[in-house]
């Protein structure tokens, strides 16, 4: 906890300085809420807030799910098979340049206001930094590891068991904790388009009425939530990897 | 010592390596490329069970001529027959002990050990049993469950010996083993050598060392290798008693075969 410390303070100090400002120029709460309205909001709709977030959390963890599998299953061809690479690399990069809130609608044609396009939009969301974390991981393995397990008469799949899978778990962790901080926001996108219930429902009810600090808190809730699922890929990357996380005795 | 068997690695030796040439082509920045020949005509014979050391400068090609007879990589021309087949390109026949330690870091010091026995299909229980003992040798016994981040170089290089050790092949091909140890721990391990010797049916050993007097204390016979592109300047058959120690390395034949080893990595072409 310690060395968040130094990070919290600057958070408080801000958030007093957000309190004092609003307070002092009396700003209108339609405009800026202070931070103790955005509290009082938080309070209010514990109950309504907490079934939305259940609704939000469950879209982003499935879509989440469905990104690694996929994400997985590609990268993992294209670091064993050059020509897959060779050839869906960089249609994977043209796939990003094709914007989200401009697809989603056309998701929400094609399977309704349900769950479906909610979870389709966090999966595409995701997908990116997975598959192309783990498509650097594969191709920055040791190739000395390789020829060491090659001269051991290694086959091929058990060198991908035995070296590139394990070595590219650092890099893989690495894009499930980027991506995991966008699935609630994707989610939260794709509710947005319409649903019956999420915190974007929440956000864009709010937003109408012009209850501003309404709005702030559903941004709070989003960010806790986002924390949370990082500090949940955290714990799976510090039990799936504890060797990674080993200090050397040069490290001091 | 095991005994010849088969009139055709008694014929010849049981590893041969003919007329071996490998030349590496740098790429240059504008057109075409740099040759950079390595190994020019190398020949030589191994008998079964013999310990061979190979010396010479840095860069000459030692490692390349592992890489050639490990299979990883392949010669320009010439000929690598083990046991009595042609073996160039081809993988899994030895147990090679790369330069740099390589043990896998998401392994603790055991599961690295065990690789080669893994590969090979023995029982793990088995395995971890043949480990544990070569790790009690070492005193590396309290480091059987860390990982190898929390490992000194010289611990390193010797979980990595013995990886390669239990790799369980007939042909051992060690790029120098042991030169990330300190000359006390160095001498340990030249006595854990020279006492299991002559106990254990032995392999064949390649030895890539920096340090003559170890290439001395170890070997049947010293490969000096001249600078790039690396030539056979000298074998020199080493003709004492075993079990050998420390001690004779003040003693005047040992003295005499140093002056003769060192007299020929010095003087050039
Ligand atoms: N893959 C490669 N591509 C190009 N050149 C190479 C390659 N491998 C080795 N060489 C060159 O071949 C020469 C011999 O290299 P090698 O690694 O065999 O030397 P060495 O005798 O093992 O040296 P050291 O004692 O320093 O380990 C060097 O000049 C090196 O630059
Ligand atoms: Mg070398």
């Amino acid at each position: 906890m310690r060395r968040y410390l130094s990070s919290a303070s600057v958070v408080i100090i801000l958030l007093i300085l957000w309190e004092v400002i609003v307070r002092v120029f009396a700003v209108p709460k339609y405009i800026l809420p202070a931070p103790t309205q955005v509290i009082k909001a938080l309070y209010i709709d514990y109950n309504l807030l907490f079934g939305h977030s259940m609704q939000t959390v469950f879209e982003a963890l499935a879509g989440f799910m469905l990104a690694i599998l996929a994400g997985l299953a590609l990268a993992v061809l294209m670091g064993l098979i050059p020509s897959v690479k060779k050839t869906f690399y960089p249609l994977l990069v043209i796939s990003q340049t094709i914007p989200i809130v401009a697809v989603a609608p056309i998701l929400i044609i094609w399977f309704g206001y349900g769950m479906m396009p909610k979870i389709i939009v966090v999966a595409l969301v995701c997908f990116f930094p997975i598959t192309v974390s783990l498509v650097e991981g594969l191709a920055s393995v040791d190739q000395d590891m390789v020829k060491l397990l090659l001269v051991m008469g290694a086959k091929p799949w058990q060198i991908f068991k035995i070296v590139q899978f394990p070595g590219s778990l650092p890099a893989f962790f690495a894009g499930l904790k980027i991506s995991v901080t966008y699935s609630i926001m994707g989610a939260v996108i794709g509710e947005w388009l319409g649903a019956s219930q999420g915190l974007g429902v929440y956000l864009t009810r709010s937003m109408h009425s012009f209850l501003i600090e309404k709005v702030f808190a559903a941004i709070v809730v989003i960010a806790v939530l986002s924390l949370l699922l990082f500090a949940l890929v955290s714990f799976f990357s510090r039990l799936i990897m504890p060797w990674y996380y080993q200090k050397s005795p040069w490290q001091g | 010592m095991q005994e010849h068997t088969g009139a055709r690695s008694f014929a010849s030796g049981y590893l041969e390596v003919k007329n071996l040439y490998k030349t590496y082509y740098l790429p240059k920045r504008e057109t075409g490329s740099i040759a950079v020949p390595t190994l020019e005509d190398i020949s030589f014979t191994v008998k079964k069970g013999e310990f061979i050391s190979i010396i010479g400068p840095s860069g000459c090609g030692k490692s390349t001529l592992f890489n050639l007879i490990s299979g990883l990589e392949i010669p320009d021309k010439g000929q690598i027959i083990l046991d009595g087949k042609e073996i160039i390109g081809q993988k899994g026949h030895v147990s090679y002990m790369l330069q740099k330690d390589l043990l896998l870091p998401w392994r603790t010091v055991l599961e690295n050990c065990i690789l080669g026995l893994e590969l090979q299909n023995v029982p793990k229980r088995e395995a971890i049993n043949t480990a544990n003992c070569l790790l009690a040798d070492f005193n590396l016994s309290e480091f059987a469950g860390s990982y190898p981040a929390s490992l000194s170089g010289g611990m390193r290089q010797r979980v990595a010996f013995l990886r390669t050790m239990l790799a369980g092949r007939e042909l051992l091909l060690l790029d120098e083993p042991f030169g990330a140890l300190d000359a006390y721990t160095k001498s340990e391990m030249h006595d854990w050598l020279a006492g299991i010797w002559p106990r254990i049916s032995h392999p064949t050993v390649l030895f890539i060392t920096h340090d003559v007097e170890e290439a001395l204390l170890l070997s049947d016979n010293v490969y000096v290798l001249g600078p790039r592109p690396a030539k056979l300047k000298l074998q020199l058959s080493v003709s004492l008693q075993r079990p050998r120690t420390r001690k004779l390395v003040v003693e005047k034949g040992f003295i005499e075969m140093k002056r003769i080893l060192m007299d020929s990595l010095f003087t050039l072409g």
